[in-house]
């Protein structure tokens, strides 16, 4: 490793410039599941927050006696079981949101960016520098899905966090709510236009050529 | 030779390389252990308040239930606000000396308390039946008794449908209908949950004077003053719905306790 980062490029870096989700296309299943609501939104992003930076302790202390033969073993079952205390937690304490939530909660298992975090960074960093990566990286979840959800929940129920932002034709205004917005379709294009605004504003962002599928045949010749 | 000493021998562990089998075993052992302990740990510490958030939510459907019956928001506030709920058994039609609300869960996890249902007999798909049920008695004025809310279950489309009926005390008009817990097709069964559906209920009666349950979800409108309408491209969860309903207000559930409320033994 050249120059060690920073502590503070590690926690900001994730924000934007490296964001897991519109950068790395990690843990979309629940990104795109959870963001009809901006409440749900930030529910499940606390709670990924809250599994990756107490995964990227736990794995981080033990670090230096992981196996290699069966420390994927090892890690998903850390993460797993902390995300059953967190589902239940949430289900004792709140209850409404859970339900909303469902099954996403549980599923946070299977996100591969918890994965991602402590099989690349945790594993070979120290527990400070492993959770500020894990909470940057949280972070940046979060930053996602609350813009996705802001959207989706503004134009669907013309709401923003139950607040009636554009009052809506039922209820005596203008706004007719766009019902698509509250399906699954419109995470995937809203996401789309997401990662393709960020890559138009930082160039740097978008992916080498080589990694592009070779559709054109003068690339190929 | 064998050092007893539980630190050194940690120590020796922890000294071991990584790839070594002994420490690959009591490494897996180790996080076992210590997130089986996380998890039941959690799990048996909240449980009291998950089931109390269960519990409320339930209660919460009830009251929106009778809310929603008109005229019973004004009885409900004059007797009080809260429901009696009394654990019944079904077979005999009375109240149930020795089983509880709070001692119902354990009675029905013995099978003994369970009647197994011909295909005759099972209407709603259920296989068996439970012979205690939990019910709702609202009473009005003079403690006469103004409404019974009585738990139904049975098999829908895609898998149980639970809902809560409410009688008018001549226990053969239906007040009301609560979708408690559906998996129906969204947009075609599911429509079952909807308002506009369950408010034809309110008013149809159940049986006919002979006592024979003739409530029916019509395919289509509505033919009798016994049907309701039928849910268009859900002809299964409609079907269902009747059974549901002719198998808990007739002899095999109910029955026998509408039967002992219409002699006065309530």
């Amino acid at each position: 490793m050249a120059a060690r980062p920073s502590s503070w490029s590690i926690l900001t870096d994730p924000l934007i410039r490296q964001n897991p989700v519109t950068l790395q296309i990690l843990g979309l299943c629940s990104a795109l599941a959870v963001t009809t609501s901006v409440a749900t939104a930030l529910t499940m992003s606390a709670a990924l927050t809250a599994v990756l930076v107490l995964s990227a302790a736990l794995i981080s202390m033990i670090r230096n006696h992981i196996p290699g033969s069966i420390r994927l073993i090892v890690q998903i079952v850390i993460v797993a079981s902390l995300v059953i205390v967190i589902d239940q937690l949430l289900q004792a304490y709140l209850f409404d949101i859970s339900q909303r939530l469902s099954v996403f909660v549980s599923l946070i298992t299977t996100n591969c960016l918890v994965l991602g975090r402590t099989e690349s960074f945790s594993r070979h960093n120290p527990p400070g520098r492993a959770m500020l990566d894990a909470l940057g990286n949280g972070l940046g979840y979060s930053l996602a899905l609350l813009v996705i959800g802001s959207i989706r929940e503004l134009f669907g129920t013309g709401a923003w966090l139950g607040w009636q932002v554009l009052p809506t034709v039922d209820q005596g205004g203008w706004f007719t709510p766009l019902s698509l917005m509250l399906l699954a379709p419109s995470g995937f294009f809203l996401l789309g236009g997401l990662v393709w605004a960020l890559r138009s504003v930082l160039p740097e962002q978008a992916e080498d050529p080589e990694l592009l599928p070779p559709d054109r045949p003068e690339d190929i010749a | 030779m064998a050092d007893l000493n539980p630190l050194t021998a940690w120590r020796r562990l922890l000294a071991l390389p990584n790839e070594s089998r002994t420490k690959t075993l009591v490494m897996a052992f180790l996080v076992s252990v210590i997130c089986a302990l996380a998890v039941s740990g959690a799990t048996v510490i909240l449980r009291p308040i998950q089931a109390a958030n269960r519990a409320a939510e339930q209660q919460a459907r009830l009251e929106a239930l009778v809310a929603g019956i008109p005229g019973m928001s004004e009885l409900l506030a004059s007797a009080g606000g809260t429901l009696t709920t009394v654990v019944i058994d079904l077979k005999r039609g009375r109240a149930a000396g020795e089983v509880t609300p709070a001692t119902l869960a354990a009675a029905l996890q013995d099978s003994g308390n369970w009647t197994a249902l011909s295909p005759a007999q099972d209407l709603a798909g259920l296989g068996q039946r439970p012979d205690f049920a939990q019910i709702y008695l609202l009473r009005g004025e003079g403690d006469a008794l103004s409404l019974v809310l009585l738990p139904v279950s049975g098999a829908g489309y895609n898998g149980p449908i639970d809902a809560i009926v409410a009688l008018r005390a001549d226990m053969n008009t239906i007040a009301g209908l609560a979708i408690t817990g559906q998996s129906e097709t969204p947009g075609l069964g599911g429509r079952v949950e909807e308002p506009a559906w369950l408010a034809q209920f309110p008013g149809t009666p159940v049986a006919d004077a002979g006592g024979t349950v003739r409530f029916a979800v019509a395919r289509g409108p509505a033919g009798s003053e016994y049907e309701v309408d039928g849910i268009t491209g859900a002809t299964r969860t409609s079907n269902a719905m009747t059974q549901i309903m002719r198998f808990w207000l007739g002899p095999d559930g109910y029955g026998p306790f509408l039967t002992a409320v219409r002699r006065g033994e309530f």
